[in-house]
């Protein structure tokens, strides 16, 4: 399978296999009108099989979100077909509206414009908890 | 500005500095009866409760200061959906301090987070009692002079009773406590708290179902009711209700010096024939619980004497 190398843009690798789709949604990338390709299970001499996402176009977006979702994954950045910098992705220390608190006694659940905020309280066992309730996220 | 929303908000510096101003309280109260004169205290309780309530309003009136109140969430604008957010901003236009008790937790962080004013946790859902643990805190100190190398023993309710999160964190602070879980399996300390908290700081504790077995052991003994109001179910409330009943039998081994602390109200769990014990401390918390709070007030107004 053949899908075009990028010009200016960006290379999410080192997605873990079945990961691409769940990333490709956060990211919001169907709102992108450029060329994005998905390329799932691919063969990787590190992971055995892994995605990755290539989108053609100089992008800026938050992408501490993929250190949540997917925290070995690397993103490469593209500037006229020349890989210029290769990123590690951090965990972030705050995640906003990227995923919802379970608790039922939550302030989150009634007052419905509440952004949903959780913090990294344990970095080493990458727990998160809701910032009104101290739930931890599952 | 300062809010309290969680006793973690409190260096223990801080804690220090309130426990100092409530028993200079307590010595000279005429010093204090007009320390927030034309100041007003806004007392937003959308859960039901007497006692905290009627702590933060007699600590303003003490302090000469005046409170306006909101004691019914069915009649306040809440029910008409009014946000937490929204009731914040509005109630700043009016007071110059917030005590907010509210049944979701996370509640008096967002209301601090709106409003223009200090903002106090009055107690939200099963998470944080604050100035409950204030209220502990002086009694602790005043009954033993100090915090450290003591052994307290928590009991009954560890799993829903937020003054007993509050209090492990606050004591966790203080170097050589031992700490002793006394729960039904079901009702245990949540594991988080076991994690983040004691282990985090080096806190050794034990579990245990038996009371009885720990009792010679403990300097302090933490009461708390199995509160209806944190079940969902009606069944497992009655099946865990009647857990830990506190009687003068079972305090035959107990250290004659003893402490036996409840935040209240208590249901049964403390016998009526232990309240005439001397170790029996806990309607002296409840008065320490308004100094604390008269202190607590003082200091987020910035009052300076």
């Amino acid at each position: 399978m053949n899908i075009d190398s990028i010009k200016n843009g960006i290379v999410i690798d080192h997605i873990t296999a079945g990961r691409g789709m769940e990333i490709y949604r956060l990211l919001h990338l169907d709102e992108l009108d450029c060329p994005v390709a998905l390329i799932k299970n691919v063969q990787s001499r590190k992971m055995g099989k892994k995605d990755i996402i290539k989108v053609d176009a100089d992008l800026h977006f938050d992408m501490t979100i993929l250190g949540y979702v997917d925290p070995d994954v690397t993103v490469n950045v593209i500037r006229d077909g020349n890989l210029v910098e290769k990123k590690r992705i951090e965990l972030p220390t705050r995640l906003v509206d990227v995923i919802r608190c379970k608790n039922p006694r939550c302030i989150t659940t009634t007052e419905q414009e509440l952004p949903h905020i959780f913090k990294l309280t344990n970095p080493e066992q990458r727990v998160y908890r809701c910032l009104y309730c101290e739930t931890k996220a599952e | 500005m300062r809010n309290l929303i969680d006793i973690q908000d409190l260096s223990t510096t801080e804690i220090e500095e309130l426990i100092g101003v409530a028993e200079d309280i307590i010595e000279n109260p005429k010093k204090y009866a007009e320390a927030c004169h034309g100041k007003k205290l806004a007392t937003l309780f959308f859960e039901p409760s007497t006692r905290t309530r009627l702590s933060f309003e007699a600590a303003m009136y003490e302090l000469g200061g005046n409170v306006l109140s909101v004691t019914d969430a069915l009649s306040s604008s809440a029910a008409k959906g009014e946000s937490v957010a929204d009731t914040a901003k509005t109630v700043s236009c009016y007071a110059d301090i917030i005590a907010m008790r509210h049944p979701k937790e996370g509640a008096p962080l967002v209301a601090s987070l709106n409003a223009s004013i200090p903002v106090i946790n009055a107690g939200d859902g099963g998470h944080n009692h604050p100035t409950q643990t204030l209220a502990d805190i002086l009694t602790i100190h005043r009954e033993k002079g100090h915090f450290e190398g003591l052994t307290v023993g928590f009991c009954g309710d560890l799993k829903f009773g937020r003054t007993v999160h509050s209090l492990i964190s606050a004591l966790s602070r203080y170097a050589g406590i031992h700490i002793v879980l006394i729960s039904p399996a079901e009702l245990k300390l949540p594991s988080y708290i076991k994690k983040d908290v004691l282990q985090k700081n080096g806190i050794p504790y034990e579990q245990t179902t038996d009371l009885l077995a720990v009792m010679p052991e403990l300097d302090i003994l933490y009461m708390t009711r199995v509160q209806k109001e944190r079940f969902f179910n009606e069944e497992d409330y009655l099946r865990l209700r009647d857990s830990y009943i506190l009687t003068p039998d079972k305090l035959k081994t107990a250290k004659a010096d003893l402490s036996i602390l409840h935040p209240l109200p208590r249901v049964n769990e403390i016998a009526v024939a232990i309240d005439d014990d001397p170790r029996a401390v806990y309607f002296k918390q409840v008065k320490n619980g308004k100094y604390m709070r008269m202190a607590l007030i003082l200091k987020l107004l910035e009052v300076v004497l």
